[in-house]
């Protein structure tokens, strides 16, 4: 399959690889996927101030399940966590130019993201909307 | 060193040079059709034909009549398994295959199954890939018709125990089918030792060129008889019409007999190269784990799955080596190698897994570039793995609810 040059270059040159500790303070991690599919993304936000100042992830998939958790870590830093969750799939798979075999992987990016988000919410205490 | 570099041989081969040679004269000069019989060109067309059928026949022990020439394999296996179904059908209509053959005898047989009513037994295989010759025996009945059983498989080159197999068959009297594209010209193959009736395989396979390949056809205990795919002229016995490819059939000739000749060589060759990748790969990677069988396998297949990485993104990581991956993301269904699922390999472990096919071109120092880049690369991979790091801290992935998407 012949990938677009943002695919191979977030896949040579991943961004914010890594992991933050799940209990850090102000940390909110999302894992998503199953190892029987093919794909497990394990996306992670760190928020001070309702601003999220820091992301890593790591995934194990395919080239543009990588490209895509990649790219949603780039796109996360600097958002406040309510524009966080407007990043759509589509979005994605406009900037990487994803295949339709491969829109999947948008997908469980965006999963990925909201469970971060949720995570973190459900942290912060009761009053925070812990439902996607 | 020559890039990309090739390690995809059972996907298909070049063209030995020496081949190519033989096949051209027969494009121009000797352009004769092999079934004109008043003329120069025919006859001279045609004896090339009858050469090319016994260097082919002699592969396999077979006699040159037994030959019958087709467009490839896929071809070959479709026409022994629907044309003895059909030739047979007063006698039964029961059919006997493996879970692990090449998807154009089991979509045939699939195709049998839904379109004509046949009944079609799907036999398991072990861990190992290997069919158990007593479940052959346990499943024929009195309407079985024919069983079809592959000599290698393409995946993970486990060999079947065609001999054992073939026993069974002639001691029941049901027609046994062996599609062997992957181990003629790399194993001793015969088909009287192996009690085969019908073998199919392609010239692309032994390098020789695409297009050409060839069903034998048993002509003595048992005369097999086949219904043709392909009405015409009455070409190979009436079997298969449509004019011969005689530079085709040339080639694939030529091909054959230059693989019986360098066999043991070739063979001893690149199975000391394939064990030194395997070696060189398990030496610096942890939790990787064979596919197939440890000794009854093809010389020249390797077929590993690196745990916590994904076969597509391990393509994608090493684009100047062309390999094969079982997993889903390479394949058009996105369903991980069903040949990896029949020998109980977790689908996990199936979207991990890598085919190396080594080959008559294959060099020592492309194989030792193969396994530095293949070890960079999955350590690499495994670095930015949620799997490999979740392992690492002790978490049993099995016990993990993941939610299947």
């Amino acid at each position: 399959m012949a990938y677009s040059d943002k695919v191979v270059d977030h896949f040579n040159n991943p961004r914010n690889v890594g992991s933050f500790k799940k209990d850090e303070e102000g940390v909110g991690t999302g894992i998503v996927g199953a190892p029987e599919c093919g794909d497990v993304m394990k996306l992670q936000i760190k928020v001070q101030n309702d601003t999220i100042v820091d992301a890593k992830f790591k995934t194990f998939g395919c080239g543009s399940a990588i490209a895509s958790s990649s790219l949603a870590t780039e796109w996360l830093k600097g958002k406040t966590v309510e524009d966080a969750a407007k990043i759509k799939n589509t979005d994605i798979v406009q900037e990487l130019n994803l295949p339709p075999v491969k829109i999947h992987c948008s997908v469980l990016a965006e999963d990925a993201i909201k469970a971060a988000l949720n995570d973190y919410k459900k942290k912060q205490g009761p009053q925070s909307d812990g439902q996607s | 060193m020559k890039f990309p570099i090739y390690l995809d041989y059972h996907s298909t081969t070049p063209v030995d040079p020496r081949v190519l040679e033989t096949m051209l004269p027969y494009f121009t000069e000797k352009f004769g059709n092999a079934a004109s019989r008043n003329h120069a060109f025919g006859w001279e067309a045609e004896e090339a034909v009858e050469h090319a059928r016994q260097q082919i026949a002699h592969i396999i022990n077979a006699d040159s009549k037994e030959i019958v020439f087709t467009s490839g394999a896929t071809e070959s296996n479709n026409l022994a398994l629907k044309g003895i179904v059909e030739m047979y059908r007063e006698k039964g209509d029961h059919i006997i295959i493996s879970s692990t053959e090449h998807r154009s005898v089991l979509d045939t047989a699939k195709a049998l199954e839904t379109k004509r009513g046949v009944k079609v037994t799907y036999l398991p295989v072990d861990k190992q890939g290997m069919v158990n010759p007593d479940d052959v025996r346990a499943a024929l009945t009195d309407k079985t018709v024919l069983i079809s059983i592959m000599l290698a498989n393409n995946e993970i080159g486990t060999i079947n125990p065609m001999a054992d197999i073939g026993k069974i068959a002639k001691e029941k009297g049901v027609l046994l089918h062996c599609d062997a594209t992957q181990g003629v010209g790399k194993i001793p193959v015969d088909v009287q030792k192996m009690g085969i009736d019908l073998l199919s395989c392609t010239a692309h396979k032994l390098y020789g060129p695409k297009g050409i390949g060839v069903l034998y056809v048993r002509k003595k205990a048992p005369r097999v008889r086949l219904a043709p795919l392909i009405d015409g002229g009455g070409h190979e016995r009436g079997m298969r019409s449509g004019t011969l490819a005689v530079p085709l059939i040339v080639g694939f000739g030529k091909a054959v007999e230059l693989c019986e000749q360098e066999m043991a060589s070739e063979s001893a060759k690149l199975s000391a190269l394939r064990d030194r990748l395997h070696t060189s790969i398990t030496g610096a990677l942890e939790e990787v784990y064979l596919n197939g069988h440890p000794t009854q396998r093809l010389p020249h297949n390797l077929n590993l799955s690196f745990a916590f990485v994904e076969g597509e993104s391990l393509l994608m990581g090493m684009k100047e080596i062309a390999l094969s991956s079982g997993s889903a993301c390479t394949s058009a269904t996105l369903e991980p190698s069903y040949v990896l699922k029949a020998l109980g390999v977790g689908a996990d472990l199936a979207h991990s897994s890598i085919r190396f096919g080594l080959g008559r071109f294959t060099t020592e120092e492309e194989i030792d570039y193969t396994a530095k880049r293949m070890i960079e690369t999955v350590t690499k991979l495994r670095e930015m793995s949620p799997l490999y790091e979740m392992s690492k801290e002790g978490i049993d992935l099995k016990s993990v609810q993941w939610a299947a998407h």
